[in-house]
């Protein structure tokens, strides 16, 4: 099993590796890119398959020997793991195809090619870590990767501006997670995440809460949710495959993947939980809003995949893990659907504005059809992959209890309250893109369906959109497929029950007619509309999320620009300034300096050089003689 | 191996022979040579050396010198001293391969080319003696010739900037010889193994406190600390591309080297007094230096100026690192100053690839879009930030993570609360760093290079030149297998930090 997943993350990296070495050939290229990602996927599956429901096996080598604080580079594989790993490899190998020919014209193929495979290995770095400090170099490198990826129009201001953003807000919230690290390697003396969860098993945790809050700065940073979320629209700049593959599938799915991995250590901590719902619920709300008054159809699915991030650590506050989980590989399914069909979308229409396209449904009926199950699994219609696993967050809401009683409060409210909203902008938006009149800028009415390439992996994703969610009929199947938080095997009776059930989904469903029918009716008003008009002159606050950009602006960026003014100016001024005010209120260095500015200093240093030396010697020898006597 | 710790010693020396007595012209290539071959002769301790006693000092070689001074010529190499000596003969063979074709081919270039062995003689010196004399004599030796490069060869202020190098080391190298003698005058003896051995024993506790003040100022300069950094922003702007290398690369790790063999090995107490103002100082190096870098970022800035204001902050880890006194911290310390070596090494050969190239390196009339002007060339320049910002998986990272990892629990009798606090602010000095490598990456390389009309609308560039090729790639490459390998440091340099702290913790 070790073997396989050891294997899983070698392939991507190597094909990294080789798609850079014969760059210049596009065949090449198109092979090393996808084959390896290809191999990857087959092995997660052997993985998952020889791994069964059994509970954990790892396997270690010494990467970095520091006493106590040893490194260990290996695997470690979980229920939970292997199934996030066929994730990963499956979005990543979907998109990679899709590549093929959606990024064939562009020059730099090769490179973003590249990056996509080491993309990949690094999330499956993450995946498959048997040690947190090597989880974090995944983390990061993933960060790393979608900098550039992101910027990838470097030509482009907003590429690159959003590129820096998503690395530096990201790397706000990666500090503080390296803190909770290194803390939780220090009290459990060790950086293995068996060591660490044996020894939080045993003997509890000192400092839990702190440590908590520590990582969850870091999940709420790499999965975007307030008040960290503000990169992922503006890294809507790269190419749409990439929105695909990092921002709906993998990278931000890594954020809730740590806190199911590290589950027992918030556990510890029911006030950190607590917080993490009330973080879940503004980002879910207000991103739902948000999303509702954006007029790119990218920026659309951006701010719907921060609320669906926010559902997924709303389901791990309130003591849903198996619920969570399931979210987040559903949401992965439909996610990279809707960000592949956008990007189909965009390219045939040539343009992101939502008022550039309409009437899409004849010229591009699979586009239409696949992304049409997307959107209805992002709305939650039943029986399709989404209803399931936001009823089973829901659901776990409803029964907290205890400490979680009061996060289950919170995130239920917020998570009924966002199911109408999810309604109300996925409405609008499969309204405004499929149906309608064409707008005038594209009069030609033939289908401009795009290349297989591009079709067979909508179509491949379309399927586990729909039908991922009858694993739920399992009941604790789905509970005792992933294991419990230890790693140890949960018997399927033991498994938390996934089934939708009781009133929350009576609420939901009437919820998600009522925003789907509000938006529909105003749409039949007028067609050509937006019926995102009915915000009124708040519209343009949420179009604006907000205004976060702008807090976020005034409070962090201007004062750091202050604060460089001020050392740049300190340090030629002040701190050089001592030196020279000090040589000129001593005499002795004021003339020292003086020579300085003469040019005619050789001499004299030579001078002082010889000087040390025989002070040392006349020294050496009256306190060695000395030394010599006492002794 | 005592034979060749000599060698090593005596190769560049003769080298200096054989440049005098060819013809100038030939010097250059020489130099090259001689450079290559130390490298290589240094490569040979590797099979040699015994890594399962990488702990203890090996290959020692122990003769009287001066009996009146106590000078002895006593070398000797360990896990601590092996990773900085190989450093040092990789970073020179590249400095000499790489100025191949820029030295002239007349007298200046013969002084050229010999200043620089000379510099190779003191620096390897300074990692091999194991007298605290002979480590004085070898960290004085050094100065001279990195005086004369940034003197003579240097750019703008080079002769305000290399006065000001050499009076504030020199000032410093008084304190630390004062500080030498004091340790002398309380146990008779200039012997490092027997110092080491001792471990502060045989000093009373102020005793090594003032011996401590002493020495770390001297290391303090060298490294340099903040407030004490002002020499290096004017110096690495003025150095040659070949002084730049060398000065971030070796010269700083002499300080770093200092603080641990001297300062923690055998001034524990004093260490221990002077710790938390080590770190603090070294934690406002890492803000401090990050705010500099970013105001560097603005037009007239000069990117030279900022790589050294970022190497104020890296060592500004390294002190954080080495003021945790534990074992983590100390070799995340070793470990950052290695990787500070490569990485800072490649971006001053890539200012100085500006340089020869455009005539300058003032950040904004170099231009945009490298990306696009030169492809390789920006790829390497993105390479280095990302390094150099502590990208995991590349070199930068470890030191950094070890040092904090330190901090987060100090040595026994060190305040918790203030390592934290440290911690905190080493954090945000992180974010800081990643800001202007982004910022400067964004300058540089990203941005349309062609102009409205098609033509290029900056100068157009030459992309990596085989030579530079040669000399810059083993820096890239080491500075990916350390990061994604660091065992290939750390299992030299754990045991013997082990050792270093007196087989505790």
């Amino acid at each position: 099993v070790n073997f396989f997943a050891l294997l899983t993350i070698a392939l991507p990296a190597l094909g990294c590796a080789i798609t850079l070495l014969g760059a210049r050939d596009a065949r090449h290229v198109r092979f090393w890119s996808v084959a390896p990602v290809a191999a990857a996927l087959l092995s997660s599956l052997v993985v998952q398959v020889a791994h069964g429901t059994g509970g954990t096996s790892t396997s270690v080598t010494e990467l970095a020997p520091a006493g106590q604080f040893t490194i260990w580079l290996g695997t470690r594989v979980t229920g939970l793991s292997a199934l996030v790993g066929i994730l990963v490899t499956a979005v990543a190998l979907c998109v990679q195809v899709f590549s093929l020919t959606y990024m064939r014209h562009e020059k730099r193929y090769p490179t973003y090619a590249a990056l996509i495979s080491l993309f990949t290995a690094a999330m499956l770095l993450v995946v498959y870590s048997a040690d947190l400090v090597v989880l974090l170099v995944g983390w990061e490198i993933m960060g790393a990767c979608s900098y550039f990826l992101i910027g990838h129009y470097w030509e482009r201001a907003d590429a690159r501006s959003g590129s820096i953003k998503a690395f530096l807000v990201t790397k706000a919230g990666d500090v503080p997670f390296l803190f909770g690290i290194a803390a939780l390697g220090v009290r459990a003396g060790s950086f293995r995440i068996d060591d660490v969860l044996h020894s939080v098993a045993v003997s509890g945790l000192s400092y839990a809460p702190f440590i908590a809050v520590l990582l969850l700065c870091g999940v709420v940073g790499k999965s975007a949710q307030f008040p960290l979320h503000t990169w992922l629209p503006d890294a809507m700049a790269g190419p749409t495959p990439i929105s695909a593959l990092i921002h709906a599938a993998t990278m931000v799915a890594a954020g809730v993947y740590v806190v199911a991995l590290l589950y027992p250590v918030f556990l510890l901590a029911p006030g950190v939980l607590t917080a993490m719902a009330v973080i879940a619920a503004v980002t879910m709300t207000g991103s739902a809003i948000a999303a509702f008054a954006q007029t790119d159809i990218k920026k659309v699915l951006a701010y719907s995949t921060v609320s669906q991030l926010a559902y997924m650590l709303g389901g791990l506050a309130v003591g849903g893990r198996s619920a969570a989980v399931f979210h987040l590989i559903t949401h992965g399914a439909f996610k990279a659907l809707l960000f592949l069909a956008a990007g189909v979308i965009i390219h045939r229409v040539g343009s992101n504005e939502l008022s550039a396209m309409g009437g899409l449904r004849h010229r591009m009926p699979i586009v239409y059809r696949t992304m049409t199950v997307g959107l209805a699994a992002l709305v939650g219609v039943p029986l399709l992959s989404g209803w399931f696993s936001k009823e089973a967050v829901l659901g776990a809401a409803y029964d907290a209890r205890g400490q979680l009683a009061a996060a289950g409060w919170i995130v239920l409210v917020s998570g009924l309250a966002t199911v109408g909203l999810t309604a109300a902008y996925a409405t609008r938006l499969w309204l405004k893109v499929f149906w309608g009149p064409f707008p005038d800028a594209s009069p030609d009415d033939h289908r401009i369906e795009a290349p297989q390439t591009e079709l067979v992996p909508l179509i491949v994703l379309a399927v586990p959109a729909a039908l991922l969610g009858f694993v739920a009929f399992g009941g604790g199947a789905f509970g005792s497929w992933i294991g419990d938080s230890f790693g140890n095997a949960v018997p399927a009776t033991a498994g938390a029950d996934l089934r939708p059930a009781g009133v929350t989904s009576l609420l939901a469903f009437l919820l998600t007619a009522l925003g789907a029918g509000l938006v529909w009716n105003l749409w039949r008003r007028d067609p050509a509309g937006d019926p995102a008009a009915v915000l009124g002159r708040w519209r343009e606050t949420a179009l604006y999320a907000f205004y976060l950009d702008d807090v976020q602006d005034l409070i962090v960026v201007q004062p750091a620009k202050m604060l460089a003014r001020a050392v740049g100016f300190l340090d030629t001024e002040v701190v050089d300034g001592y030196v020279r005010g000090a040589g000129i209120g001593a005499r002795g260095l004021g003339g020292l300096l003086r020579r300085v500015q003469n040019g005619n200093i050789q001499l004299y240093l030579t001078a002082l050089f010889a000087g040390v030396i025989v002070i040392a010697a006349a020294m050496i020898i009256f306190v060695g003689h000395s030394a010599g006597q006492v002794r | 191996m005592a034979t060749l710790l000599v060698l090593l010693l005596v190769l560049p020396a003769a080298g200096l022979v054989a440049l005098y007595a060819a013809p100038a012209g030939q010097a250059a290539r020489i130099g090259a040579l001689v450079g290559v071959l130390v490298f290589l002769l240094s490569l040979v301790l590797l099979p040699l050396f015994d890594y399962d006693r990488a702990g203890q000092l090996q290959g020692q070689l122990d003769r009287s010198w001066v009996p009146a001074f106590d000078l002895r010529f006593h070398l000797g190499i360990d896990g601590i001293s092996l990773p900085l000596l190989l450093l040092t003969t990789l970073l020179t063979a590249l400095c000499l391969l790489y100025a191949v074709r820029t030295t002239t081919r007349d007298e200046s270039g013969r002084t050229f080319t010999a200043l620089v062995l000379l510099l190779e003689i003191g620096m390897v010196g300074t990692f091999v003696s194991l007298d605290l004399l002979l480590f004085f004599l070898f960290f004085e030796i050094v100065l001279l010739p990195m005086y004369g490069l940034i003197h003579h060869w240097g750019t703008g202020e080079r002769r305000r900037a290399a006065n000001k190098f050499i009076l504030y080391t020199l000032l410093g190298s008084a304190l630390m010889l004062l500080g030498f003698l004091l340790i002398h005058a309380k146990t008779g003896t200039f012997d490092m193994v027997e110092l080491g051995r001792l471990h502060g024993a045989g000093m009373t506790a102020s005793v090594q406190g003032a011996a401590f003040l002493l020495v770390g100022l001297g290391f303090a300069v060298k490294t340099p600390m903040w407030p004490l950094h002002t020499w290096l922003p004017d110096a690495h702007t003025s150095a040659p591309t070949v002084g730049s290398v060398l000065l971030a690369g070796v010269l700083l790790k002499m300080g770093t080297y200092g603080f641990i063999r001297i300062g923690a090995g055998m001034l524990p107490q004093g260490a221990h007094q002077y710790a938390f103002a080590l770190g603090a100082f070294g934690t406002v190096g890492i803000v401090y230096g990050a705010f500099a870098c970013m105001a560097q970022v603005r037009r007239g800035g000069d990117l030279k100026r900022l790589i050294a204001y970022s190497s104020v902050g890296h060592m500004g880890f390294v002190l954080l690192g080495i003021a945790t006194l534990t074992r983590v911290g100390i070799d995340g310390a070793l470990f950052a100053s290695v990787a500070h070596g490569l990485i800072t090494g490649l971006l001053f050969f890539l200012a100085g690839g500006f340089k020869e190239r455009l005539g300058t390196t003032d950040l904004y009339t170099l231009g945009r879009g490298l990306y696009e002007r030169a492809r390789r060339y920006g790829a390497l320049v993105a390479f280095a930030a990302m390094a150099s910002l502590g990208l995991p998986g590349l070199a930068g990272f470890w030191g950094e993570l070890y040092a904090l990892v330190g901090a987060a629990r100090p040595a026994a009798g060190l305040t918790s609360a203030g390592f934290h606090v440290l911690m905190a602010a080493a954090g945000v000095g992180m974010v800081l760093t990643a800001t202007y490598l982004l910022l400067v990456v964004r300058r540089l390389c990203m941005g349309a290079a062609a102009g409205p009309n098609g033509g290029s609308r900056y100068e157009p560039l030459r992309d990596l030149t085989p030579r530079e090729l040669i000399s810059w790639t083993p820096l890239a490459g080491l500075t990916l297998v350390a990061g994604l390998w660091p065992a290939v440091i750390l299992a030299l340099a754990d045991p013997a930090v082990h050792q270093l702290l007196g087989g505790a913790r």
